[in-house]
């Protein structure tokens, strides 16, 4: 491996890590905070409950998260300053922006949320986790308008002299067209995850002997992660249906190489579920398809053409020139990795159709008040926030393997953006020591949730009644949290 | 004034805010062991720190972002040229804000210990090794005509460099101990004062080695009045905390910070990273930064936001300004009963 190699790998391994944690903290901050809010409404003592386990729950996932964002942050300086210098005009601020608008939101209100129980008054703690939810979004779209403009550069003007990208227009940076299918499609998979997240523990812990008494509360964490999972995994069909049009639209390679289609298809495009035979396409031991439907997803139509990868390979050469530049892949050859994007797509929709297939089932299990008794329902249902986890990090593999060769598609490959400067031992060092610490990190993680998961939501206690700032005679009163 | 010159101050500005503020967490992760007897103290001096270091941090998110918007050269040759060092310092600043979250989530001793050996040395590291990257940006390192660093990692370590880590340890310890002194009540409160007293005269001395130095290195007129006017609040923030003020002291050890690293960026300016190989290399506010299209738009941003971020951040210490006394410690089974 070389240090082009060590470098993709570290970005890989660096961001699919982030983005474990990501969709959690971005749709478990809406729910806490809709628990929160149902509390001060209904005064129904389960809400504050669930509002503070799932609380507790978040706290453990969003630190990782936040850790794991500090190396995003450097690590393009650190390993890909080319691109840095290329890109540096136009992707510095989002990120830039991200930090000042979303990320303080995020840490200061959180900071009052957590310690602030008896510092500052209801109304006002519930707010804060809306706006800690605000910061994500926030978060989000800036995050991914800086990656929108690297599948479709917009905005923009290449630079002779300075050899680099430069940006013309803010807006539309911000209203690519691509960004505006991608934000929906990815907020949705967030929500439809943390809604797996709170369906999966509430029904372990429902189905639980030791929690008999508590069966009204987690049954009420049942039904709203299920009704959430379900409306946001249509919610994520729907926006992922658009998302395929538009990529057929401006990286149609990525769209063959989703379905390693080589032929061109004129018409009835047929979406091969399953196949197994030489992943070049070379030759087919077994397959099923569905007739039409790859020509649905592309095009809209079901007779729709569909080029193949051999016509775009011959097309791209015209447009960009003989040589990628990637040592990968032949010169002239713009394909990326076949099997990672064959497969990374099909997982991402199969698994995700598991979830909201499986809410849809424990919402009918639970209709009308009835309990589900099967010894397979908790243990089962709490496989779905793992799985929905899982077709987000095969989403995010699929687009970013499948614009391969291209880091910045049509302007920059990815073996120009590597640091010149940095060393192949300092690449592996960082390798080894983040990947090794991020393997410690995940064993100290899933421990902690799995013994507060066992220990159930604590009970009711109402919070001490708050001043804003504390009045004198709670001077004396223990911290209502400390660490 | 040039939009360039505007965001080398906006990003000094950053560093100055991420330095105060960051600072004395720092420094209070690194006093655990020396300033807490018993795990109690220990929780009360990190509760003081809790709800606001991860405010703090964000300013050095902030100003990564702001560099590499403002300035994608500096970005690109500093962060690939430091790569060792920025990867202790992200290592540590991991396990130190993990131990945050997660050292009250057990009971077990053996469980905090070791959250607390990630916190001191967590903090130890980052404020010695910002030290180091700042005094080698300010001195000058090898790059070459493709603006890419071309020493390793023991050209960062030279005495110059070795001196700056020293300061910002020694400052980083006394803001951290008159922080402690400000936020807590009791027996604790005295120790912090009466150390935050002992450390400032050890970084005073330090640190006014280290101005001299940078000032007969770099300096300019405009350096040297803020490193004499940083000297001077360090003093006399010293001075307060003997008398007892300790709202004074930590003004004090807060603006001797953000004068001295004010001054260090006047020095270097217009230069935002010299080349000790050939001084046609060095990176400059011009030649390193991005277009003034993109400038203007990040100066409306900021016009906007610097403003809101600072007064909601100013609001929280406001809302958390009660002192911690040990009985506002809940006990620590309860918690690990989970609350
Ligand atoms: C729970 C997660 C999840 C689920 C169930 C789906 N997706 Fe997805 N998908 C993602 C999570 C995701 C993602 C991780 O969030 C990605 C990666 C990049 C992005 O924009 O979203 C993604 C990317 C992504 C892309 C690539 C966009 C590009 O590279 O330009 C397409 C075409 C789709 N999705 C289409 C679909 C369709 C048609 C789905 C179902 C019918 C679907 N996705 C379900
Ligand atoms: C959070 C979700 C994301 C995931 C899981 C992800 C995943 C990946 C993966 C697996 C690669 C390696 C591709 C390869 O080596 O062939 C990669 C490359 C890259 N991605 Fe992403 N990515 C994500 C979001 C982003 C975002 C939001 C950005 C921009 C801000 C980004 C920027 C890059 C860059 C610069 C590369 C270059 C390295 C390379 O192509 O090898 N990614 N990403
Ligand atoms: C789709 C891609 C991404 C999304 C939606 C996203 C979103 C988020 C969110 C919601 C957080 C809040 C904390 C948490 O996750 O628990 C976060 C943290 C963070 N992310 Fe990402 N991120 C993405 C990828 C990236 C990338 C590529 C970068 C690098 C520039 C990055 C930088 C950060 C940083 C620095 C933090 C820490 C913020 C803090 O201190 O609160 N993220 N990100």
């Amino acid at each position: 491996m070389d240090i082009l190699d060590v470098a993709r790998w570290q970005f890989g391994i660096t961001t699919v890590y982030h983005f474990l944690f990501v969709p959690i903290t971005i749709g478990l901050s809406l729910l806490v905070a809709v628990m929160e809010t149902m509390w001060l409404r209904s005064a129904k003592p389960e809400w504050l409950r669930l509002a503070k386990f799932f609380g507790k729950l978040f706290l453990i996932n969003f630190a990782l998260g936040l850790v794991t964002g500090i190396v995003q942050e450097f690590q393009f300086g650190m390993n890909w300053s080319d691109y840095s210098r290329f890109v540096g005009d136009i992707f510095g601020a989002p990120l830039a922006v991200e930090a000042l608008l979303a990320f303080f939101l995020e840490s200061t209100f959180l900071g009052i949320w957590i310690f602030g129980w008896d510092r500052v008054p209801r109304k006002l703690h519930a707010s804060c986790m809306w706006l800690v939810h605000i910061g994500t979004l926030a978060s989000a779209w800036f995050i991914l308008a800086a990656n929108s403009w690297m599948q479709h550069p917009v905005g923009y003007e290449y630079n002779p002299d300075t050899g680099r990208a430069e940006l013309t227009d803010f807006w539309a940076v911000m209203t690519n067209k691509v960004q505006l299918v991608t934000f929906p499609h990815v907020v949705a998979s967030a929500y439809m995850t943390a809604a797996a997240f709170i369906l999966g523990i509430s029904a372990w812990l429902y189905t639980k002997k030791r929690f008999e008494q508590d069966r009204s509360m987690y049954r009420m964490g049942i039904r709203l992660g299920a009704v959430v999972a379900l409306v946001a995994g249509l919610a994520v069909s729907i926006t992922g249906d658009f998302q395929g049009k538009i990529m057929t639209d401006v990286q149609p390679m990525k769209m063959a190489a989703a379905e390693a289609l080589y032929e061109t298809e004129a018409s009835e495009a047929p979406f091969s579920l399953f196949t197994i035979g030489t992943p070049d396409g070379k030759e087919e031991k077994f397959s099923i398809t569905v007739p039409g439907l790859l020509s649905f997803l592309a095009t809209g139509h079901f007779d729709g053409k569909v080029e193949g990868i051999n016509d775009l390979r011959e097309q791209y050469k015209q447009e960009y020139g003989q040589d990628p530049g990637a040592a990968y892949y032949s010169p002239g050859d713009f394909t990326p990795y076949i099997p990672v994007t064959y497969w990374s797509f099909r997982f991402m929709i199969g698994l995700g159709l598991v979830v909201a297939a499986g809410a849809a089932l424990v919402l009918w299990l639970t209709r009308k008040g009835r309990t589900p008794t099967a010894r397979w329902f908790g243990p089962a249902v709490i496989a779905l926030p793992v799985i929905a986890v899982a077709a987000n990090s095969f989403g995010w593999i699929f687009t970013e393997m499948g614009r391969q060769p291209w880091a910045v598609f049509g302007l920059m490959t990815t073996a120009h953006g590597v640091s010149p400067g940095v060393s192949e031992l300092e690449a592996w060092i960082s390798i080894i020591v983040l990947t090794l610490l991020y393997a410690v990190l995940a064993i100290v993680e899933v421990g902690l949730l799995v013994k507060y998961v066992k220990v159930g939501a604590d009970p009711f206690e109402e919070p001490p009644s708050p001043t804003l700032g504390g009045s004198d005679e709670d001077e004396d009163r223990p911290l209502a949290f400390a660490y | 004034m040039e939009l360039t010159t505007v965001w080398f101050t906006l990003i000094a500005v950053l560093w100055i805010g991420y330095f105060t503020l960051e600072g004395f967490d720092f420094g209070v992760g690194m006093l655990l062991p020396v300033l807490a007897r018993n795990d109690r103290e220990r929780r009360m001096m990190i509760n003081t720190i809790g709800p606001h270091w991860d405010g703090n941090e964000v300013w050095v998110l902030t100003a990564g972002g702001a560099t590499f918007a403002a300035f994608p050269e500096w970005y690109a040759t500093l962060f690939s040229g430091f790569y060792l060092p920025l990867l202790l310092i992200l290592v540590a600043l991991i396990v130190r804000n993990l131990a945050f979250e997660y050292r009250h989530q057990r009971p077990e001793k053996a469980w905090k210990d070791r959250w607390d050996l990630a916190i001191i040395v967590g903090s130890f590291l980052p404020a010695i090794l910002w030290g180091v990257a700042f005094a080698n940006i300010v001195r000058g390192v090898p790059i070459d005509e493709t603006k890419d660093f071309t020493g390793n990692l023991f050209t960062l370590l030279n005495p110059f460099g070795l001196l700056g880590g020293v300061v910002t340890l020694l400052l980083f310890l006394t803001h951290g101990a008159m922080f402690v002194a400000l936020k807590t009540d009791g027996d604790i409160r005295l120790r912090a004062r009466a150390l935050s007293v002992q450390l400032g005269l050890g970084a005073a001395v330090a640190a006014v080695v280290f101005l001299i130095w940078a000032q007969v290195e770099t300096g300019n007129v405009g350096s040297a009045v803020f490193y004499v006017l940083a000297a001077l609040a360090l003093v006399g923030g010293i001075f307060m905390a003997r008398a007892g003020r300790e709202g004074w002291g930590f003004i004090g050890t807060f603006a001797a910070i953000a004068l001295a690293v004010a001054g260090l960026f006047v020095g270097l300016f217009p230069d935002v990273m010299p080349s000790t190989t050939d001084a046609a290399y060095s990176l400059t506010t011009t030649n390193a930064s991005a277009t003034d299209y993109t400038l203007k738009v990040m100066t409306i941003v900021a016009a906007i936001f610097v403003p809101i971020v600072l007064a909601y951040q100013a609001w929280t210490y406001w809302v958390f300004r009660r002192r911690i006394s040990e009985h506002h410690i809940p006990e620590a089974e309860l918690e690990a009963a989970g609350r």
